[in-house]
């Protein structure tokens, strides 16, 4: 049989003495782990570091919080954060969030993943913990398709786009996200794109001072499996297109903001309101037993 | 050009932040979005390559940089951020050298 | 005041409401699960008692949700459960391998029905042994433990924590429709006397960068960091390193898988119950049982010794990791095996297996609704016997 190599914790303390610590905002980041996988020119990197822009802004210790993510380009988010993260499987995210949140309620717990993750295979999971109003911070990164495997469609996907499973033009309606989270119970819902970089942190920063089940979006570019293809340039020319074309409607109904291949994206905080969170009902009822109950 | 009627009356007593622009090259995939977006126009590729082989960008004009930090937080690759240098006071000088006095029947504009 | 989590005493309890009480007086504090016929009990029970013992209920919208949930409820610190019967617990498949790849300890009761698919859900089976087994994709290592009485849904329940607990991993209670819905007397002890396990952690004075998530210190399990602690640690269903970074290469997946399989199958002499009597000496045969028809099983060998066969009797308490030095070493002693199972041959085939041609393997089976009467296995027992006796 083959001899294993062994492992080394000196190898990743190499990398990590070479690299790390070179920007200010590395402390956020896990040590050794960065250049990320992403692609020149996707929006990731930039939600990468907005999120880590905004717990800097609300002043939230790593420690404090956990990340969970599921399968896509978007998941891997998690395996770059300095903090507690799971990767775990697809469309599976928001419950494992959920176990995470209610066995450490303290915890400010995340979940990153992209809309296939989120509102394909995870959609069921995702108007439940809405439903029921779990305190959990869910972004949500659009690129319209489900990137890591090649650029198939997704439930996202606007009408008439090309992706390698509607190569003649994507004929199924699409899913209006912040329409979804808001008709299913959350508290907060907001859209913003990778270009909204200053929005985009203090949406992050307000969602972690808020309690319940809030709702980002954000458009990102994915050049090499949506761009591409549709002959919407490069992720620069992506992002530049969501400058022109992006109106911010703070407070917009959210079922009047769908996305079309061509045409305006209306961003902006659409949903910011108050209902008691799972734990809060939870809390009430044990109160009335006369127990203790879980604090 | 900036065109106003008359110096506004506080000219002379306003600080601006100036910050000095770092770049961490082997670190840049050449994507290009600190450039476009740099409010002040203070970035372009630069000829040369990294390790990755891309270009990174370059700062052409050091005194323009205002330490916004918007480069830093839209860099993908956190290869780019800004430390402030000093809070630089703006005087009449320097209003009266980047704008012009408006003429009768002109409208104020913002260049 | 909460509620004590050890209803201490005698009760008469059906199995399902005597598993939920193993649970939690093993100090299961978070529960999520799903309604499913025969297993739905156990979350009725939950439902009601975790509230007043200061734990978490909760339903969630389904079986993938209920396993999700309870992998992170476990990486909180809690010990977690859920129930399901067949359907549900294939929903689970998926996540069930996450647990097993991220070493997450948690227990999912099974309490077996007729299938294949809806089946008949209110009636008992046991072909679900093999699933228990090798229901995930890709290789783990497994332990499935099969009560075959309320007071050992409670007993097994509770020792079910303590194997995950120890050795990382979600634990099997693998019982049957028969057995969660019969009412039996079940004893439960003090809480004084009942011995808790709990997850390696990382020393206390060991440095938070110096803490390696995915190496074994001792023996084959790494110590768990609970969420919150600062130790920052990736946990991901991908093949990773030691650092529980993915690595996409087959060194990394060599290492890892193989100590996965390893810190069960190296360790099996700690993990392995059976229940043996009469096992010494030439034997005229051997019947294997386990869950409720162990119970027909105990009868007729008694039975057949009256009649004076040398019978022996194994019961399999841990259904896997399966006791195959034992079966191959009574192969030796043995001319036959006889294995009934409320299915087309499952534990059967594990018999044979191990018994390495030296002895016949006779299976009985029935396909599901009901389980063998002693008479059946007695008659059967006589038969081969007198076979090898003429």
């Amino acid at each position: 049989m083959r001899e294993l190599p062994g492992f080394d914790p000196a190898d990743l303390k190499a990398k990590v003495a070479e690299d790390h610590g070179l920007h200010p905002m590395d402390v956020y980041l896990k040590p050794g782990r960065i250049p990320h996988i992403w692609c020149a020119g996707c929006g990731l990197g930039v939600v990468l570091s907005c999120f880590a822009q905004g717990l800097k802004r609300a002043g939230l210790e790593p420690r404090e919080c956990a990340v969970v993510s599921g399968i896509g380009c978007t998941g891997r988010t998690a395996g770059y954060l300095n903090m507690d993260t799971y990767h775990t499987t697809h469309g599976r995210a928001i419950p494992f969030a959920t176990g995470l949140k209610l066995s450490k309620p303290d915890m400010s717990v995340h979940v990153i993943s992209g809309d296939g993750d989120l509102f394909a295979i995870g959609g069921n999971h995702m108007i439940h913990a809405a439903r029921r109003n779990i305190d959990l911070k869910v972004l949500c990164v659009n690129n319209f398709n489900y990137g890591m495997t090649g650029g198939q469609v997704a439930p996202t996907t606007p009408i008439d786009a090309r992706t390698t499973t509607s190569p003649y033009g994507n004929r199924e309606h699409p899913f209006n996200l912040p329409h979804m989270a808001h008709a299913a119970g959350a508290v907060y819902v907001a859209r913003w794109t990778s270009f909204h970089a200053r929005q985009l942190v203090v949406a992050i920063s307000e969602t972690l001072q808020k309690k319940g089940f809030t709702f980002i979006e954000v458009i990102a570019p994915c050049p090499t499996g949506y761009g591409r293809p549709n002959k919407l340039g490069s992720g620069l020319d992506e992002m530049k297109f969501y400058r022109e074309n992006s109106v911010v409607r703070h407070g917009a109904d959210p079922s009047e903001v769908d996305i079309g291949l061509k045409g305006r994206i209306a961003v902006g905080k659409f949903i910011d309101v108050d209902k008691p969170t799972f734990q809060d009902q939870y809390r009430a009822m044990v109160g009335t037993l006369g127990g203790k109950g879980k604090k | 050009m900036r065109k106003f009627w008359r110096l506004p009356l506080d000219a002379g007593s306003h600080t601006i932040p100036i910050g000095e622009v770092k770049i961490i090259k082997d670190r840049c995939k050449g994507c290009g979005f600190c450039i476009e977006f740099c409010p002040n126009k203070i970035l372009e590729f630069s000829p040369e390559f990294n390790a990755k082989g891309y270009h990174p960008p370059r700062v052409t004009s050091y005194d323009e940089c205002v330490n916004c930090d918007l480069c830093e937080i839209i860099c993908p690759e956190f290869a780019i951020f800004t430390v402030l240098v000093e809070k630089r006071l703006v005087t009449r000088e320097d209003i009266l050298k980047h704008t012009e006095r408006l003429q009768p029947g002109e409208k104020e504009s913002h260049g | 005041m909460a509620d004590s989590a050890v209803l201490t005493g005698e009760h008469f309890l059906i199995g399902d409401v005597a598993c939920a009480e193993g649970a939690l007086a093993a100090g299961c504090r978070f529960f999520a699960g799903y309604p499913i016929t025969p297993a739905t009990e156990v979350a009725e029970r939950m439902a009601r008692r975790m509230p007043r013992v200061g734990g978490v209920y909760i339903q969630m919208e389904d079986e993938m949700g209920s396993m999700a949930a309870i992998l992170g409820a476990s990486w909180g610190g809690l010990k977690s459960m859920t129930s399901t019967s067949g359907p549900g617990f294939s929903l689970m498949t998926e996540n069930i391998g996450l647990g097993m790849m991220t070493e997450t300890p948690c227990v999912i009761v099974n309490v077996m029905r007729g299938g294949p698919s809806t089946g008949l859900p209110t009636l008992v089976g046991q072909a679900d042994v093999m699933q228990a087994r090798w229901g995930s994709h890709g290789d783990y290592g497994s332990i499935s433990i099969s009560p075959s009485s309320p007071q050992e849904m409670f007993d097994l329940t509770f020792t079910a924590f303590n194997l995950a607990e120890t050795y990382r991993l979600p634990v099997v209670v693998l019982t049957d429709e028969i057995v969660g819905h019969m009412s039996e007397k079940v004893i439960i002890p003090k809480a004084l006397d009942i011995k808790l396990a709990k997850r390696p952690k990382p020393p206390a004075s060991l440095a938070r960068e110096d803490y390696v998530p995915f190496m074994a210190v001792d023996g084959l399990v790494p110590p768990m960091a609970t969420a919150g602690e600062g130790y920052n640690v990736h946990v991901t269903g991908l093949t990773h390193d030691e650092w529980g970074y993915p690595v996409m290469k087959d060194t990394a997946q060599e290492r890892l898988v193989r100590r996965l399989v390893d810190k069960i199958r190296l360790n099996v002499s700690d993990i392995i119950m059976t229940e043996e009597n009469g096992l010494d000496g030439q034997l005229d045969a051997v019947v294997v049982a386990y869950g409720c028809t162990a119970r027909s099983a105990r009868e007729a060998v008694e039975r057949a010794r009256q009649k004076g066969l040398a019978v022996g009797f194994l019961r399999l308490v841990t259904v896997w990791p399966f006791p195959e030095e034992k079966v191959r070493e009574l192969a030796a002693r043995t001319g036959v095996f006889i294995v009934p199972e409320i299915n087309y041959g499952q534990i059967a085939l594990e018999v044979e297996r191990c018994s390495g041609g030296r002895a016949e393997t006779v299976f009985m089976g029935l396909m599901g609704g009901t389980m063998h009467t002693p008479e059946e296995i007695l008659a059967v027992i006589e038969e081969f016997s007198s076979r090898r006796n003429p």
